[in-house]
């Protein structure tokens, strides 16, 4: 620690005035790309411009704090102020699917997409106050070593890397996958390529100096997200109604979305059937009310479970800034949560607007533009320019020529993305968004890396395979099985993997259901056993599992051997698919179906989609836990007493910083 | 005596621990049920169910996690077992 403080003295106290200035620059740098595109600069060296000059940004932080202290690499050397632990939290925690996505799904999705906003949110609250500080107190340097202390050796901590590598595996693909998405739309890179541009983007902030590295790029990638998110939507805020507070304003562009609902219905451009599918703030319309519950419930839990996150606040200087630090966590991420339903609106009141209702003849470029990428559809078919609308409309029986509500499809992705572009706003803007998407995607996966990368070097090498390795080799492992975790996830995203983006959505439902009966339990409920741990791990894991991939891709045997039936639609309550038809067709007994399979993710248990597989595997997890515990002799008492330890913050940390041993009672 | 002590912080922490779980079940879950009936009621061209899902739970969590930081500091304190600053 003392070589910590005199190493960071001079960049700890001057944090402020660092960021202060960063952001300054950062803003500047826009104005001064804005100045060259009105020069006529062209659109594509702008576009490398923002991309170059921060992947730069970060790669120097990167570098400048590389490290060869193992406090340091792992936990930042536990120095990082709450506020800033917060910003790098909320970087961590935003991702790709945040940043592009999350708008999209509330444009498509209306009230019921609101179930992410909430649960990604709320499951701070838990966070906070049923793990984060206990955590934090004992002085972890990932979650399994925390398992391993509370449940007294290797077998829980064998089950939590299990568990974690299950749910940040497929997460940590996503965010390079995006990456490579979001290189490829806006500087025209060849998409493998580009996945391994980011792939050098995202280890050079992470290899060198581990925790510490990722904490004060994280910083620096929180301000350009969130300053690339804002700033659009204030300017449509400020154009169309004024005041530039997008959050407050939107309510009008609802009431605006309802009332055009109506108008199409009378108008003839929409049925009431499918207005009454789509209305933007109805409830319920997508999701049944128990799977809206349930969803936010999963992803609340998931949060609170989620080892990327968990491992912020062991960063902290004490317990006490642990707790502040989830506070600023949550404000920050609240930032972009909450203007994310007005971008919504507003892009689905300018759709509303203009496009529907318009002869299909004359419909705007921006429609073929992402039409010809297939992220537009029109009539059923991408819209990749006038005569293939022409065509594929006219093939409609009776469609006069006129864009109807139901013949516009648009992909979630392309709504953050295309939205300065639909507004008229200048390219520097669409730059802008394309670096705080990079940013977001950037951010997370480095995170990721770093937990899935020390879950290997520290838990599985060094406490069970190696515990005599000097420093030096440990920390030359990390860096070695960074790499290798990060080509491995790189190469996956290369592949194209088709169900990706559902798999980070089901992360949540694993590390729910694997991972916090055992972190809550631990804390909350002395009589909880090592046997007890084990078993309440594998159940809740093995539940989730099982649940996630019968209904997605053996849904003819879950169907058959496990009672499970039909999904309800969530309007008529009609099963979405016929039962009796599907399972006498030949290929019903198939396993490991694509989408495309008639029951694929249509089946389950009492109507719940596998998102919120959790719904299961979390109360399996905790009655299996808590029933074995009170059959197998309660813990000792050498154990009780280092519960108390970890309940009280005041005292050292229980793990020691040097040796990385727990310490003697 | 210590572990009276240590009795008394828990037994604080866990009433603590209790308040911000019914507070997060009813911003969280609660107060969503009647989303329906809530939506009959408009602010600024909010439907208010609307609102309290987009906006009106979020401000909530926000307030609430800062103000446990600060209330639980408080009980750190008040029994002794606080961090040295």
């Amino acid at each position: 620690m003392a070589n910590a403080a005199a190493d960071k003295g001079g960049f700890l106290n001057n944090l402020g005035r660092i960021y202060a200035l960063y952001t300054g620059g950062f803003f500047g740098f826009i104005v001064l790309v804005g100045i060259l595109e009105q020069l006529g600069v062209q659109q594509k060296y702008l576009g490398y411009m923002f991309m170059g000059l921060t992947i730069l940004v970060y790669a120097f932080i990167g570098i400048v704090s590389r490290t060869t202290d193992v406090g340091e690499y792992y936990v930042a050397g536990r120095s990082v102020p709450a506020f800033y632990n917060g910003m790098a939290t909320g970087a961590d925690w935003m991702s790709a699917a945040s940043f592009i996505g999350m708008a999209g799904s509330l444009y498509l999705l209306g009230y019921d997409g609101l179930a992410f906003v909430l649960g990604w949110t709320g499951g701070y609250v838990l966070v906070a106050v049923l793990i984060a500080p206990f955590l934090r107190k004992f002085g972890a340097y990932t979650v399994p070593d925390f398992l391993a202390a509370r449940y007294g050796g290797n077998g829980a901590r064998l089950m939590g890397v299990i568990v974690l590598l299950a749910c940040s595996f497929t997460y940590v693909v996503a965010q390079i996958f995006g990456t490579g998405l979001i290189a490829q739309r806006f500087i025209g890179l060849d998409f493998t390529v580009a996945v391994y541009v980011g792939l050098l983007g995202i280890l050079v902030c992470s290899m060198l100096g581990g925790m510490k590295a990722v904490t004060w790029t994280q910083v620096a990638q929180y301000i350009v997200l969130i300053v690339a998110y804002l700033i659009p939507v204030v300017w449509m805020s400020a154009k169309k109604f004024g005041i530039p507070l997008p959050q407050l304003t939107y309510g009008q562009a609802l009431q605006s979305i309802t009332q055009l609902e109506q108008e199409f219905v009378q108008k003839g451009l929409a049925t009431q059937a499918v207005v009454n599918a789509r209305a933007h703030v109805t409830p319920f319309n997508s999701y049944s009310p128990a799977n809206y519950f349930w969803l936010i419930f999963c992803l609340m839990v998931g949060t609170a479970s989620l080892p990327h996150v968990l491992m912020r606040y062991f960063t902290t200087p004490s317990v006490r800034d642990a707790r502040k630090s989830v506070a600023w966590s949550l404000l920050f991420i609240f930032m972009l949560y909450f203007t994310a339903p007005a971008y919504a609106a507003f892009s689905k009141l300018e759709v509303y607007s203009t496009l529907i209702g318009k002869n299909i003849a004359d419909l705007p470029a921006w429609v073929f533009t992402w039409g010809k990428l297939g992220l537009v559809n029109i009539c059923g078919k991408a819209a990749a320019s006038v005569e293939a609308v022409t065509a594929s409309c006219g093939a409609i029986a009776g469609h006069a020529g006129v864009l109807r509500l139901q013949d516009f499809g648009i992909n979630a992705d392309v709504v953050v993305i295309s939205t300065p572009e639909i507004a008229g706003l200048p390219y520097v803007i669409t730059g802008l968004v394309a670096a705080g998407g990079l940013a977001a995607a950037l951010s997370t996966a480095d995170g990721l890396l770093l937990a899935l990368a020390n879950a290997l070097s520290h838990d599985i090498y060094y406490k069970m395979v190696n515990p005599n390795a000097p420093t030096k080799q440990r920390l030359v492992i990390s860096r070695v099985l960074l790499v290798v975790v990060a080509v491995a996830a790189a190469w996956t995203a290369a592949q194209r993997p088709a169900d990706i983006l559902a798999m980070v959505a089901w992360a949540f439902s694993l590390a729910a259901g694997g991972l916090f009966p055992a972190l809550v339990l631990g804390v909350w409920w002395k009589r909880t056993t090592k046997q007890g741990a084990i078993w309440g791990m594998a159940a809740g894991f093995g539940v989730t599992l099982m649940y996630l991939l019968v209904t997605r891709y053996f849904p003819g045997f879950g169907v058959q051997y496990l009672g499970m039936s039909a999904l309800l639609n969530p309007v008529t309550w009609a099963p979405v698919v016929d039962l009796k038809v599907a399972m006498a067709a030949p290929n019903a007994m198939d396993g490991w179906v694509t989408l495309a399979h008639p029951l694929a993710s249509k089946v389950g248990w009492f109507n719940i989609n596998n998102i919120s597989a959790a719904a299961f595997g979390l109360p399996v997890g905790f009655a299996v836990m808590i029933g074995v515990s009170l059959i197998t002799p309660a813990p000792s008492k050498e154990l009780q007493q280092f519960i108390d330890d970890c309940r009280r913050p005041r005292g050292k940390t229980l793990m020691d910083e040097k040796s990385g041993l727990v310490a003697a009672h | 005596m210590a572990n009276n002590t240590d009795d008394i912080y828990w037994q604080k922490t866990s009433k603590l621990m209790v308040t911000m779980m019914i507070l997060w079940v009813f911003f969280g879950y609660i107060i969503h049920m009647f989303v329906v009936p809530l939506n009959g009621i408009k602010i600024l061209g909010f439907p208010l169910g609307f609102y309290m899902a987009s906006q009106g739970s979020l401000i909530a969590f926000v307030i609430m996690l800062f103000w446990f930081a600060k209330a639980q500091d408080n009980i750190d304190r008040e029994c002794g077992v606080a961090e040295e600053e």
